[in-house]
C-alpha cells in the first residue's frame, strides 16, 4: 500500500543491507547464503520456524557471531560488526525474547546500562538522565517513572522499556525477536501501535515471528526462512497464512486440525466447589464447579492470570486446594500427590516446560522416564534398567518425530517444539483417563503446533479425557468441545465449542461478560 | 565419548597446568629467599623434587595412595552433595564425627577378633557421618534453612563434641593429655609398603558403589534429578525433601568412612584437639573431579601426590611445604573462575551434567524447595 511508490522509485540503496550471509557450527550449516535488506520506514518480517535460523542471523548482524561469508552494508557502505558494541555505535539495537532488563534496578538505570551520562569527575548525572527518559517516553505518549524498579513493571512495559531503551542510545534500527510471544492479546495490539509509530518515525524494524497472522498485519514484507536458507519472499497483500505455513515448514501443513465429532462418555474428571491460593496466600480460584467427560476436550479460555495456573497446580497435585473437592473417574484424588495422579492415568503436559517439565541437563531419554523410572521395565529394585529406557526413549523419539541426533542428545539442546514433543512423548502414551494440557503450545511453530493438536485430537478419541488451559484464544476455539471462560478465578460461562464465536469469547474473557455478578465483585476488589 | 571426556576434563586439566604455571613464577620470583640468588630452574627442581616424592619408589607411590584414600572419599562427600544441588561444606564435620563414633566402636572392640572390630568401627563411623549429614539435610528440607551456613556451624560443634568426648568418656588410661587409647584390634592391617592401610582398597570401592549410586541406581537418578531442577523432581512425583535428607545422609556417610578409615589406617588414636583439613580439601577435590566419582579419584589423587611430595619438594629444593597449598589454591581458583580459563583457551561450555559450579552459586541465591 504506502510502500508501493518507494518501491517503484529508483530506489536509493536500502539502509541496511546483509549479502550472502553464511554461518556455520561444527556439523550444522545454520545460515546459508541469506540475503536480506531493510529499509527506512519500514517493517521487515523474518518468518520461519523455531531452528530456522533466524536468531543466528540477527546474531551475525548484533555482533554476536561472526559469519564465515558474506557482508553486511549499511547505507551502502560496508561494515564490520564485531561486537554488540559495534552494532549499537552504527545504530543497530536488539531486543531479546527474554528480555536483557535487571529487575531491581530503576527504569532509568536499566536505560543508562552501559551508556552512563558522566559529569565532570566521573559522577554520574541521573538527574539529566531521567529527565531525558521522562521526555522521551512522553514523545510516545506513555507516562514514565524513570525512579521505578523494572521488576515492578508489567512484561507489556518492560518490553517498552527495552525499546526505550535502544531508541535511547539513538537506534535506527530495531531488531525485535519474537516481541509478542510473552504478550497478551491485548498487549499484543499495543505493540503494534508502537511499531507502526516507530516505522512512521523512519525507524527500520525486523520483527522476528513465527506467528503468521502477525507477520501479515504489522510488516511491510515478509522473509521466509526455512534450514538456515531463504525460501522466499512475499508482501501481506499478496500473499496468506496458508501459503506463508506451507513456505515455512516446506510441506502443506492444516492450521486447523480437522476434527471428527466428539463421542463424550461419563464424567472422568469432576470439580466440586475448588478453591485454590496462590503462593502469597490469596485466594485466586474461588469455589470452581466443572466436570470433563472420557473423550472430550474442556477448553478453558481467559486472560493469564485469572487463576488458570492455580486451578492447574490444584488438578495436577502441585498444589493443595484449600476447599473442594477433585474426583477421578469417581475416586477422590483431591490434594493427591503428582506420582499417585500419575498412577491413576493423569497425563499432564505442563505450562512452564523448561521449569517443571523437563530436566534441561538430563538426556532424552531420561526425561522421557522422568515419572516411570522407579517401576519395571525401567528399573528392578534399585538398578535402573538403562537398555530398556535407551530402547523404548528411540521409540517414543521415532513416534513423536522429535528431532535429535540420538536419545543421548541433552534436552537443552532441543528447540522449543522438539522439547515439548519430549514432554508430550512421556505424558500422552499409557492407560491415560485424564490429560491436563496447560499452554501446550505456547512459543512453538506451526509444523510442531499441528503435530501436537493432532495427537491431542487422537487421544481425545481413544477415550481420554482432556482439560486444555491456554491463553492461546484460537487453539481453545480450535481444539475444544466444550469452552469455558475463565475470570478471575470463576467460570463465567461455559459454551458448545463448535459454535462458540472468537469475538463473543474474546469479550467474555476480557471482561468476565455484562450482568454475571462478576463485575460487581471487581468494583468491591478495586474499592 | 572422547568429545565428552573432553569436554568435561578439558577445563580441569588447563587448570592444574595453569597453576602449575603460576606456582613456577611465584618460586622464581621467590628464589633469592632461598637460593640467595633468582634462579629460574628452581621451579624445575621443586616440580622434580615432587614428582619423585610422590612416585620415585614404592612407598612414594603408598604415600600417595594414603594421602589420597581420606581425600578421594571426603571428596566423594561434597560431589555427591553437588550431583544433588546442594553445597556440602560440612565435610569436616562429618568426618570428625565420624572418625569418633566409629573410634569409640574401635575402642570398645579393642579386645575382640580384627574381622569383628574392623568392620563394625567403620559402620560406626559411617553412621556417625551419616547422622552428621542428615541434621543439616533435614532442617534444609523442613525449616529452609541453608546447608552452607548450618554445614559450616556444625563443623564448629564438631571440634567442641571431639574435645568433650576425648577429654571425658573415651580418654584413655594412664595417658598425660586428653587423648584415646590405642586402637587395637581395629587397626587397619598394612598390605603393601610401609603404611599402606586397608583404607586404600576402602577408596577404591568406594568410587565405583558411588558412581553406580549415582549413575546406575533409581535413588542416584532421584538425587540427580531433584540437584538439576527440584521443581521438576516434584512434578514427576519425587519428593524433594525427603532426597535432600538423604543425599545428605549420603554425603554424611562416605566423609564419616574418610574420617574413621584416617583414623583406623593412619594415626591409631584421637585427641582431644584432633582436627584436619581434609574436609575442605575435599571440597576442592570434588570441584577439581567436576563432581563425577571417577573425577574425585584422580583429583584426589593429584591432591595427594603433592602431598607426598611436599616434603621431598622441601628437601631437595628448599621450598616450604606450603608452597603445595598455595598450588591447590590457585587450582581451586581457576576451576571456580572457570570463565578465566575458557575465555584464554577458548573452549566452549559443554551441554549437560557440570552442574558443581550452579550447586555453588545457587547457595548464594534465594533457591527454594517446593
Amino acid at each position: 500500500m504506502t510502500i508501493e511508490p518507494a518501491s517503484k522509485a529508483p530506489s536509493p540503496p536500502p539502509l541496511l543491507e546483509m549479502r550472502g550471509i553464511t554461518k556455520r557450527f561444527p556439523g550444522v550449516v545454520a545460515c546459508e547464503d541469506i540475503s536480506l535488506d531493510l529499509r527506512a520506514g519500514e517493517i521487515h518480517a523474518l518468518l520461519g520456524e523455531n531452528g530456522a535460523g533466524k536468531t543466528t542471523l540477527m546474531n551475525v548482524l548484533y555482533g554476536l557471531a561472526t559469519p564465515n561469508e558474506g557482508e553486511i552494508l549499511l547505507d551502502g557502505q560496508p561494515i564490520e560488526i564485531e561486537s554488540p558494541h559495534d552494532a549499537i555505535d552504527r545504530g543497530i539495537s536488539m531486543v531479546h525474547q527474554h528480555f536483557m532488563l535487571i529487575p531491581v534496578l530503576s527504569v532509568a538505570d536499566n536505560i543508562l546500562l552501559g551508556d552512563e551520562p558522566m559529569r565532570r569527575a566521573g559522577l554520574l548525572d541521573r538527574a539529566r538522565a531521567a529527565e531525558a527518559i521522562r521526555e522521551l517516553g512522553s514523545s510516545f505518549g506513555w507516562e514514565i517513572d524513570p525512579d521505578r524498579p523494572v521488576g515492578q513493571l508489567s512484561v507489556g512495559w518492560q518490553q517498552r522499556i527495552e525499546i526505550l531503551k535502544a531508541i535511547y542510545r539513538n537506534a535506527k534500527i530495531l531488531v525485535l525477536d519474537e516481541p509478542t510471544a510473552v504478550l497478551t492479546p491485548q498487549e499484543t495490539r499495543e505493540i503494534f501501535d508502537v511499531l507502526r509509530r516507530l516505522k512512521a518515525e523512519g525507524y527500520a524494524i525486523i520483527f522476528i515471528s513465527h506467528k503468521l497472522y502477525e507477520v501479515l498485519e504489522i510488516a511491510d514484507r515478509i522473509t521466509v526462512i526455512r534450514r538456515g536458507r531463504v525460501v522466499g519472499s512475499r508482501r501481506p497483500g499478496e500473499t496468506n497464512e496458508d501459503e506463508l505455513a506451507e513456505m515455512m515448514v516446506g510441506r502443506e501443513v492444516q492450521l486447523t486440525v480437522p476434527r471428527g465429532e466428539s463421542h463424550p462418555a461419563e464424567p472422568m474428571l469432576e470439580v466440586r466447589d475448588l478453591a485454590v491460593r496462590d503462593d502469597r496466600g490469596r485466594e485466586v480460584v474461588h469455589g470452581m464447579s466443572f466436570e470433563v467427560r472420557a473423550g472430550e476436550i474442556f477448553g478453558i479460555a481467559g486472560v493469564g492470570g485469572n487463576g488458570q495456573d492455580e486451578l492447574v497446580g490444584a488438578i495436577t497435585g502441585l498444589r493443595h486446594p484449600h476447599a473442594g473437592t477433585v474426583s477421578l473417574a469417581g475416586q477422590d484424588v483431591t490434594g493427591a500427590e503428582p506420582r499417585r495422579l500419575h498412577r491413576l492415568g493423569v497425563g499432564f503436559v505442563p505450562g512452564d516446560r523448561q521449569r517443571f517439565g523437563l530436566v534441561m541437563s538430563f538426556p532424552i531419554a531420561d526425561n522421557l522416564v522422568l515419572n516411570d523410572y522407579y517401576h519395571p521395565p525401567y528399573s528392578r529394585g534399585m538398578a535402573l534398567n538403562q537398555d530398556a529406557v535407551r530402547v523404548d526413549a528411540e521409540a517414543a523419539i521415532e513416534k513423536y518425530d522429535v528431532r535429535t541426533p540420538s536419545a543421548a542428545a541433552v534436552a537443552e539442546t532441543l528447540s522449543g517444539g522438539n522439547q515439548q514433543k519430549v514432554i508430550v512423548a512421556r505424558e500422552f502414551e499409557g492407560d491415560l483417563k485424564l490429560l491436563v494440557l496447560d499452554q501446550p503450545t505456547r512459543g512453538l511453530d506451526v509444523g510442531s503446533i499441528e503435530f501436537i493438536h493432532r495427537q491431542a485430537i487422537a487421544r481425545r478419541d481413544t477415550g481420554v479425557a482432556i482439560l486444555l488451559v491456554s491463553a492461546e484464544l484460537d487453539e481453545v476455539l480450535e481444539l475444544s468441545d466444550r469452552i469455558a471462560v475463565m475470570y478471575r478465578g470463576r467460570i463465567v460461562e461455559v459454551l458448545d465449542g463448535r459454535t462458540a464465536d472468537k469475538e463473543d469469547v474474546g469479550l467474555l474473557m476480557a471482561t468476565g461478560g455484562r450482568g454475571s455478578g462478576i463485575q460487581e465483585q471487581v468494583v468491591e476488589v478495586g474499592s | 565419548m572422547i568429545e565428552r571426556l573432553r569436554a568435561v576434563a578439558l577445563v580441569p586439566a588447563v587448570s592444574v597446568l595453569l597453576a602449575l604455571l603460576v606456582g613456577a613464577v611465584i618460586m622464581i620470583l621467590t628464589s633469592p629467599m632461598v637460593t640467595g640468588a633468582f634462579s629460574l630452574t628452581l621451579p624445575l627442581e621443586a616440580y622434580a623434587a615432587m614428582l619423585s616424592g610422590a612416585f620415585g619408589s614404592l612407598n612414594a607411590v603408598v604415600n600417595t595412595l594414603v594421602n589420597a584414600t581420606p581425600l578421594v572419599l571426603a571428596g566423594l562427600a561434597v560431589g555427591i552433595g553437588f550431583k544433588g544441588g546442594l553445597f556440602n561444606i560440612g565435610a569436616q564435620g562429618q568426618f570428625l564425627i565420624g572418625a569418633l563414633t566409629g573410634i569409640a566402636v574401635a575402642l570398645a572392640l579393642n579386645d575382640a577378633p580384627p574381622v569383628v572390630a574392623i568392620p563394625a568401627a567403620l559402620i560406626g563411623g559411617m553412621i556417625g557421618g551419616a547422622i552428621y549429614g542428615f541434621i543439616p539435610g533435614a532442617l534444609k528440607a523442613f525449616t529452609g534453612a541453608h546447608e552452607v551456613v548450618v554445614t559450616i556451624m556444625l563443623n564448629f560443634v564438631a571440634l567442641s563434641i571431639i574435645s568433650w568426648a576425648i577429654s571425658g568418656p573415651l580418654i584413655g588410661e594412664n595417658v598425660t593429655f586428653a587423648r584415646t587409647n590405642d586402637i587395637e584390634a581395629a587397626a587397619l592391617p598394612i598390605l603393601i609398603g610401609r603404611n599402606g592401610h586397608l583404607g586404600i582398597l576402602l577408596a577404591a570401592v568406594a568410587v565405583p558403589i558411588a558412581s553406580w549410586v549415582l549413575y546406575r541406581s533409581t535413588t542416584g537418578f532421584e538425587i540427580r534429578t531433584t540437584g538439576a531442577n527440584p521443581e521438576a523432581a516434584r512434578y514427576a512425583g519425587m519428593r524433594p525433601r525427603g532426597v535432600i535428607v538423604l543425599t545428605m545422609s549420603l554425603c554424611g556417610l562416605f566423609a564419616g568412612l574418610a574420617g574413621i578409615t584416617e583414623v583406623m589406617g593412619e594415626v591409631g588414636f584421637m585427641t582431644a584437639s584432633y582436627s584436619t583439613g581434609v574436609g575442605f580439601d575435599a571440597i576442592a577435590v570434588a570441584l577439581l573431579g567436576r563432581a563425577h566419582p571417577v573425577g574425585i579419584l584422580f583429583a584426589a589423587l593429584l591432591f595427594g601426590a603433592m602431598q607426598a611430595g611436599a616434603g621431598a619438594m622441601q628437601i631437595q629444593a628448599g621450598l616450604p611445604v606450603q608452597m603445595i597449598d598455595v598450588l591447590q589454591a590457585v587450582i581451586l581458583l581457576f576451576i571456580t573462575a572457570d570463565i578465566i580459563v575458557r575465555r584464554l583457551f577458548r573452549i566452549r561450555a559443554a551441554a549437560g551434567e557440570i552442574v558443581e559450579l550452579a550447586s555453588v552459586s545457587r547457595s548464594y541465591g534465594g533457591d527454594r524447595v517446593a
